[in-house]
């Protein structure tokens, strides 16, 4: 039998000008287990504590009740107390009589009677109330980035800069992802690259950063602190050790008509390639659906001219296995397929482009040289059509995405804006539904597009786009005018909605993290914890998480980064002791708790038991991680047996509390 | 005000279409091939009907001059389905005007060797209630 204090808190009138504090603390002296009770204006005062610890003594009390506010506000202030005074911290029970009582009723009858069915339940419950320990686990002081684009290049760069080794994953021969593509940045069009790249060379040169390039994680175990992540390192048939990144054999070899992802297949490539001239790492990689020697054995061009002698024909896939206390995902966006929008013609004609391809044709290191041509047939187009939300704010149908892809607005008046400045004998029409420039500087930018750059926006959308000879017709609505268009134009030029990059689903499912309908990762808080997954350990930085625009993707990056180091500065992590744990004994090994399980804690172990009959029998149990578990309690009601509870939440103590408020 | 209520419900109801998912792009009217020939044009056809203001589209000729391609339907962002409402509003129209004059029992009269059985479906769908 607990021997429990009851103590009721004031809190000055707030509590006490609507409940009668000393008829419950009266009451409640006469519950089962109740040997000493009291109320004071301020509890958690320090003299109201002291009151709390003098009476634990005196009266060698071993559990507490608290009526005060909400356990939000104080309960960890009530369980240090608890702790100062000898008992266990998780002997304390707060009755919340002010948020859920006082504040809510208007009559002093009313909220008296109420306050002392609360107290009543916590009574009840810490009758039952077990002393309770948290559980302490270690931490590998090694992040893992995974993607390295501009965001998972932050996230690496801060969280070495505090000291902790990172690696970075990336599926791709380079790091640098979608912003190494990009011409210019608004709203400020500094050049993509020059910002990048020493960012990118930063992260190659770091002492704590390894680059894991052309890469894929494959497997992840573990929990918290203690992951275990298998990395598969793709076959590149180049020695990342020889290769100098000289370039020659991507030059010599006689493959020549490789489609160029990096110029989105506007221009070719060789069958050995770096991305790009300021690729990190600069190590070039062997294409092995073109590469004539793999294909055939025939060839070896490359293996002749290079001087390092790094080309190996014969090299495998290699796996490793490495050991993480933190996980950043940082996988990306890409635009969306435009198969489904047969009405721009984006199929039939070369001269319908997206707005990335439109970057490249604007880069100067891009398929024109930065000119920009026409696709077609190479000429300088003057009259270019932009298409707003293409594929974006869709619903219902089978096509496109429901959300706004949020950067497309401001890209779009970036290129509008720049090709009228270098092309100024161009007319520039930008159709829009909504223009939407919620950001520093970004409706100045926009405006002047319109007003100084007299780029021509019309409110309406375009219905389809007619290939005509070596034209567009574009016919689209002027809502404004109430009028039907029709333009003559060269070149069309689509705002493609973001989509989350594919790698992200299957990754979202090794890492059992959460993610929304369109597979974005759904963050643990949308307001408070926007960086973190709920899954602990596991961390969200950039596009990943939902769409976003540079400044925005590297202050995530630095907020997922500062909460990395948060975890790996501790020696041990302090589990939460309410956590849910299985009687072996009742368990029959059904998995309905493994599948309802959010954060995947749930295993399961075959055990020998003996018998009564003195026979040993092997049993399937199910076990809780208890590192992993964040005491959501599903298990306990999927739990078919009652095998599966909650520590601190068990079952018998909230039916004893629903006993005292149905008494 | 009644009536008008009575004319929106009948027509959201015969259509099936929701006009408050609109977000008022246009690209119904930018994709009509009839676009010059209406008085009212898609998008507004879509307003008009969520705003109760349905009399003047009635009054108006605008809504035979659909050619139910469907382009609106097909292309629509947010599948509100213009065409659908204004076959509603053709229906009504119709039925207002008290042309049930197809009943069952006239039919076999009617009948002839050459008319497809789809006619007569769609006959009825249109003339009776």
């Amino acid at each position: 039998m607990q021997r429990i204090g009851v103590f009721v808190c004031w809190c000055g009138t707030n509590i006490a000008g609507t409940v009668d504090v000393v008829k419950v603390a009266q009451t409640l002296a006469n519950e089962p287990g109740v040997v000493f009770s009291a109320d004071y204006q301020y509890m958690c005062s320090q003299a109201g504590q002291d009151m709390i610890k003098e009476a634990v003594k005196k009266h060698k009390l071993t559990g507490l009740v608290i009526c005060s506010c909400s356990p939000r506000m104080h309960e960890a202030t009530f369980r240090k107390t608890a702790a100062a005074a000898g008992l266990n911290p998780y002997m304390v029970e707060i009755a919340n009589i002010r948020e859920q009582c006082s504040w809510v009723h208007k009559e002093m009858p009313i909220g008296t009677e109420k306050a002392i069915i609360l107290g009543k339940a916590a009574v009840a419950k810490v009758n039952l109330n077990a002393p309770l320990t948290p559980g302490e686990s270690p931490v590998t002081k090694r992040a893992l980035v995974i993607g390295g684009g501009i965001a998972g290049i932050q996230t690496a760069l801060d969280i070495a800069d505090a000291g902790f080794p990172v690696d970075i994953v990336e599926k791709l021969p380079t790091i640098g992802g979608k912003m190494a593509q990009l011409d210019k940045t608004f709203p400020t069009l500094d050049c993509a690259a020059c910002i990048l790249t020493p960012k990118m060379v930063d992260a190659g040169q770091h002492e704590k950063i390894r680059i894991f390039s052309y890469s894929e994680v494959t497997d992840i175990g573990g929990f918290v602190g203690n992951f275990h992540v298998t990395i598969k390192k793709k076959a590149r048939y180049v020695r990342e050790d020889l290769c100098t990144g000289c370039g020659l054999c991507t030059e010599k070899c006689p493959q020549k008509k490789v489609p160029n992802e990096f110029n989105l297949g506007m221009d070719t490539r060789r069958a050995i390639y770096i991305p790009f001239a300021q690729a990190v790492p600069k190590i070039a990689a062997i294409d092995e659906d073109y590469c004539t020697m793999l294909k055939t054995g025939k060839c070896g061009v490359c293996a002749k001219v290079c001087t390092a002698g790094a080309i190996d024909y014969k090299q495998q896939d290699e796996y490793i296995t490495v050991d993480y206390g933190a996980i950043v995902a940082a996988t990306g966006y890409n635009p969306i397929s435009m198969d489904k929008f047969d009405e721009f013609a984006y199929s039939q004609s070369k001269d319908v482009i997206t707005s990335l391809e439109f970057e490249r044709l604007t880069n100067a290191a891009g398929p024109t040289a930065g000119k920009l041509l026409r696709p077609s047939d190479g000429k300088h187009p003057h009259t270019i059509v932009f298409v707003q939300c293409v594929g974006s704010r869709c619903s219902g149908a089978d096509k496109g995405k429901e959300y706004c892809s949020k950067i497309c607005c401001m890209y779009t008046a970036k290129h509008a804006m720049l090709t009228r400045d270098k092309y100024p004998d161009t007319d520039v029409y930008v159709f829009y539904i909504d223009v939407r420039t919620p950001g520093k500087n970004f409706d100045e930018f926009y405006r002047r597009a319109v007003e100084e750059y007299g780029v021509h926006y019309i409110k309406g959308m375009v219905g389809k786009v007619t290939p005509d000879g070596d034209k567009l017709v574009v016919q689209a609505s002027d809502l404004l005018a109430g009028k039907q268009m029709k333009i003559d134009a060269d070149l069309v030029v689509l705002a493609a909605a973001i989509e989350p990059d594919k790698s992200a689903r299957p990754l979202a499912t090794l890492l059992t993290a959460s993610m929304d309908t369109n597979d974005f990762f759904t963050e643990a808080h949308p307001k408070l914890r926007p960086v973190e997954s709920p899954t602990a350990g596991v961390f969200l930085s950039g596009t990943c998480q939902g769409p976003k625009d540079i400044p925005e993707t590297v202050s995530q990056a630095g907020a997922a980064a500062s909460k990395v180091i948060g975890l790996l500065a501790k020696d041990k992590l302090m589990g939460n002791p309410c956590v849910a744990h299985s009687d072996e004994m009742m368990c029959n090994g059904c998995s309905s708790c493994e599948k309802v399980c959010p954060y995947g804690a749930i295993t399961y172990a075959d055990k020998e038991y003996r018998m009564p009959d003195r026979t040993t029998k092997v049993r399937r149990v199910a076990v809780v991680n208890e590192a992993v578990c964040q005491g959501c309690g599903c298990c306990t009601v999927a739990c078919p047996s009652g095998a599966m509870d909650l520590k601190g939440f068990a079952s018998a103590q909230i039916m004893a509390e629903v006993d005292a408020i149905c008494k | 005000m009644a009536e008008r209520n009575n004319m929106k419900e009948q027509i959201l109801r015969t259509s099936g279409v929701n006009p408050l998912k609109c977000m008022r792009c246009g690209k119904c009217s930018a994709t009509c091939p009839a676009y010059d020939e209406m008085e009212y044009h898609p998008h507004q056809f879509v307003y008009m009907v969520e705003t109760g203001d349905i009399e003047p589209l009635l009054n108006s000729e605008s809504f035979y001059k659909c050619l139910t391609c469907f382009a609106c339907v097909d292309r629509c962002p947010r599948s509100v389905e213009p065409a659908k409402l204004v076959e509603a509003a053709r229906l009504m129209v119709i039925r207002e005007q008290g042309k049930n004059r197809l009943k069952p029992d006239d039919i076999p009269a009617q009948l002839d060797e050459d008319m497809p059985q789809q006619l007569l479906v769609s006959a009825l769908r249109k003339y009776s209630k």
